[in-house]
């Protein structure tokens, strides 16, 4: 079931290896390819739920072999096609056919400090009955899918499905991102911090008291009795 | 480079300004990173009520020093003590608190990293030359919404007399990302 990207508790990965704080680029096309990225973004076609859902279906091949930033470019350039932003032959000959309406829209410099200020905040008002509350017990989906398109993006992980976890906090509505990735609307639902104890999760926990957190939309939970 | 033809193609169609490109690689080159992370924890280490107003609402906390900001909408700031010792993961892309801590560290982003953390924080602790007292337990916050989580190192001892610039000097990025301690002096 579970896709690529989702790897949390997976086997076989090596050390991870420590950097110092001054490093902030490995390479000098990263910090282009983060703003090109964040530039985009202003063109108004897609929100971060299509943009991650577009770094999760690059082929699993494709996903394992790209660096951070090469994952960031190939899914770019797939949702300015996709969206009709550029055509591909565009991207193939490396030079625009002509103009584009949404020109209009380009992010200028003078207003970045304003967009990265001001962020995408994903709380929405209340639209739905709150079913849970601090302290109770929940069961995560059997499965980590999105309920809506098979196969679609979802922001349980594989790890946790199927898990019983108590409630500890709440955060109001938040974006669906299984429908907001797919162009589904928002569909704001509760949001819930869930605690799960490591023993819950892991064959072999290191300590009897290790919990592992998640942010958990009430569509993925049930009550655990 | 597949980045550089993109942005030509672009630029002709008048869909980026290089300008602005520039722009947004400066905040993150040099005017956003840990230092501001680094401020809030001193802060909150040498002032209980803004400890207190942290661990309560940090979005409006953090917001108030002028660190709201992309990626950084919804803070929730947790404690390390004797007892819990928190750490940061996400494991299904990158999530990171950026208006506090920058663009993240390399080892974020990395495959071990994002697969080993919640399930044996220790080892990977190890990997940072870490090792917690065996009756510390660990909390590892999987950042699977637009909550983005700091954690809030232990104050080292010894440091009772020291300024706030004087603690900002010892709160390491990792420290607040839970793979470091704080530096004692």
């Amino acid at each position: 079931m579970s896709r690529v990207h989702d790897m949390g508790g997976r086997f076989g990965d090596g050390p991870v290896v420590p950097e110092p704080e001054t490093e902030v680029f490995h390479a000098d096309w990263h910090p282009r390819a983060l703003a090109v990225t964040l530039a985009c973004g202003s063109l108004g076609q897609w929100n971060i739920d299509t943009s991650r859902h577009a770094r999760e279906r690059l082929s699993p091949k494709d996903y394992a072999a790209f660096s951070y930033y090469e994952k960031w470019t190939a899914a770019l350039a797939d949702m300015l096609v996709d969206k009709g932003v550029l055509t591909s032959e565009e991207l193939a000959s490396g030079h625009a056919a002509g103009p584009s309406s949404l020109a209009t829209r380009k992010l200028a410099s003078d207003a970045v400090a304003g967009v990265l200020a001001r962020g995408g905040p994903a709380d929405r008002p209340a639209q739905t009955d709150v079913h849970f509350a601090v302290g109770d017990e929940v069961r995560t989906r059997r499965h980590a899918h999105n309920a809506f398109v098979d196969g679609g993006h979802t922001r349980l992980p594989d790890y946790a499905a199927g898990a019983v976890g108590r409630i500890v906090r709440m955060h109001g509505h938040h974006v669906l991102p299984d429908a907001a990735a797919h162009g589904l609307g928002e569909q704001p639902e509760p949001l819930y911090g869930v605690a799960f104890p490591a023993s819950e999760l892991w064959a072999r926990p290191e300590h009897p008291r290790d919990e592992v957190l998640l942010d958990l939309w009430q569509s993925y939970l049930e009550p655990a009795t | 480079m597949r980045v550089k033809a993109l942005e030509t193609i672009l630029t002709e169609k008048g869909l980026i300004d290089p300008a602005a490109l520039d722009e947004i690689i400066d905040t993150y080159e040099n005017r956003i990173g840990p230092r501001n992370g680094a401020h809030v924890v001193a802060r909150a280490w040498a002032d209980p009520a803004f400890r207190a107003a942290l661990l309560e609402d940090a979005t409006a906390v953090v917001s108030e020093l002028g660190y709201y900001g992309r990626q950084g909408e919804h803070m929730v700031a947790v404690e390390n003590t004797d007892d819990v010792h928190n750490m940061v993961v996400c494991t299904l892309c990158s999530c990171y608190p950026w208006p506090l801590l920058g663009i993240p560290p390399g080892w974020y982003k990395s495959d071990a990293y994002r697969a080993r953390a919640v399930r044996e924080p220790r080892k990977v602790l190890a990997d940072f030359g870490v090792t917690l007292p065996e009756d510390t337990a660990v909390r590892v916050w999987d950042s699977t919404a637009e909550l983005r989580y700091l954690v809030i190192p232990k104050r080292p001892a010894g440091t009772e007399g020291l300024d706030e610039a004087a603690l900002m000097d010892l709160v390491t990025r990792d420290s607040m990302i839970g793979t470091g301690l704080a530096i004692t002096p």
